[in-house]
């Protein structure tokens, strides 16, 4: 059994924790620059290809010029899963934050953590409950990173809804999607939880944008292709590309109960993901290439 | 259109709608900014002046990123500004009926790429600053642009393409709603 206290493997996470949101905040993963490229290509009207030629070109050049693809870096939300040889200890996420510190300095990342009293400003992007920290077991050791902005953060929400009314669903996500506009950076990416408990749902969602946006269930497909129907288009400015993707994570909930939560992200989407080898050698794998997650764990 | 600052007439010219590039010097401000400008007045040439909604990360001389912030939060501070001259306001996210009366025959509100802090930096080179005490974020920046590409979002006609599009948007939501979906959960 591995304790993340072990200089060799504490220094192993913090490294892990650095490449994966470098990687995060520069370059998009695959799935989400190639969402993007289609949307550039079908688009119709005028200006939501111009806006949409502008966040290819911003893609391209973050890339080129190793600097993040946005000012807004975000807060860092994490998934690890620890295999049965991994001991899950305070040291675990004592790298963790480390690694954020440490990421805030180099890529830079904007000091983006608050106090949400005071709003002082916590400096290295760490803090009480902050990075967001979600661990579950698994076969490997992996890290993935998803740092979120305020923009469309600040447009998600949750409902409990009727049990007997299954259809409000529908009319929930095209609500939020309404109420948002063009705040939140459209074309986005909806999350949407369903089941669960309160807490549990807007986990859920969150989960959903980890998700490889490729592929759509029909349900997900028709819910994207409803939000749309709305014509918001990309900044609010109108058009056909209103959401890349819609996906959906379900849990089981109360017989008395139908949580939903619709989290939104931006188009820039970021997320990576770094396998820890826990080995003495260091050859921890940095990717946001990959287009199931899943398939990788 | 390619424009160049500082704006003259030829911008009562321009449609909401409209794709513009606008090269020369623009002025950062966000709200800390706005309020002292209001107080002290304006500390660059007023007339035909363009001010860009951006907090930028500046390190050593250069701009590393510089994308749009949300222009709703300084709507009541706009309107003295354009009174005093300012013919030009670059932000994200549009601004509300107050400031698109304020602009009538006198301004317009340009939209540029929300989250493109990259491509921004790319056709931008900092010429100076001005209140750097308000830090980073909030310090009036003085930035040349080289050929930024711009939607105009509000003309000084009285339109509003964000408005439009919300207006749009909210009859379909209700057609929308009206439909049954094939598709239960």
């Amino acid at each position: 059994m591995r304790d993340p206290a072990e200089p060799s493997l504490f220094q192993a996470i913090v490294r892990a924790t650095v490449r994966a949101i470098t990687e995060a905040e520069i370059q998009l993963p695959i799935d989400v620059q190639e969402a993007l490229q289609r949307a550039g290509r079908t688009e119709k009207n005028p200006v939501a290809r111009r806006e949409l030629g502008n966040i290819l070109e911003n893609i391209t050049l973050a890339r080129r010029l190793q600097v993040p693809l946005c000012q807004d870096t975000g807060v860092i939300v994490c998934y690890v899963t620890l295999p049965p040889d991994v001991a899950y200890t305070p040291s675990l996420t004592a790298a963790i934050h480390e690694g954020v510190r440490q990421a805030t300095e180099r890529v830079p990342l904007r000091p983006n953590v608050v106090d949400p009293c005071s709003r002082r400003n916590t400096g290295p992007n760490t803090g009480g409950g902050l990075p967001a920290i979600h661990v579950k077991p698994g076969e490997r050791f992996t890290l993935t990173v998803l740092p979120k902005g305020a923009g469309s953060e600040n447009v998600s929400r949750s409902a409990m809804l009727l049990p007997s009314r299954k259809e409000d669903i529908r009319g929930f996500v095209l609500e939020t999607m309404l109420a948002a506009g063009g705040k939140p950076c459209p074309p986005v990416i909806l999350g949407v939880g369903i089941g669960s408990t309160f807490d549990g749902v807007a986990a859920l969602a969150k989960e959903a944008l980890l998700e490889p946006i490729d592929r759509m269930d029909e349900f997900e497909q028709s819910l994207c292709d409803a939000v749309n129907g709305l014509g918001i288009g990309p900044m609010g400015l109108g058009g056909d590309t209103t959401a890349l993707a819609v996906k959906v994570t379900r849990g089981d909930c109360h017989t008395a109960s139908l949580p939903v939560a619709v989290n939104v992200q931006c188009w820039a989407s970021r997320r990576a993901m770094v396998i820890i080898d826990v080995g003495e050698s260091d050859h921890s794998l940095a990717t946001n290439r990959f287009k199931n997650l899943q398939e990788v764990r | 259109m390619d424009l160049r600052t500082p704006l003259g007439e030829e911008i009562l010219e321009l449609h909401a709608g409209d794709l513009v590039t606008l090269s020369g010097t623009v002025y950062t401000a966000r709200d800390e900014a706005h309020l002292r400008m209001l107080k002290e007045g304006i500390p660059f040439p007023a007339g035909g002046a363009v001010i860009y909604h951006c907090g930028p990360v500046i390190k050593e001389g250069w701009i590393l990123a510089a994308g749009p912030t949300t222009s709703a939060r300084i709507n009541p501070l706009t309107d003295p500004l354009i009174r005093m001259g300012v013919r030009g306001i670059i932000g994200k996210g549009g601004m509300d009926e107050s400031v698109v009366q304020s602009l009538r025959g006198k301004g317009v509100y340009f939209a540029f790429t929300g989250g493109c802090a990259a491509l921004a930096a790319s056709r931008m080179t900092l010429s100076g600053v001005i209140w750097e005490d308000l830090g980073m974020a909030e310090a009036v920046w003085v930035i040349e642009l080289d050929h930024l590409p711009l939607v105009v979002g509000i003309d000084a006609h009285g339109n509003d393409l964000f408005s439009r599009v919300r207006q749009t948007a909210e009859k379909r939501y209700r057609q929308l709603r009206e439909k049954e979906s094939s598709h239960p959960c």
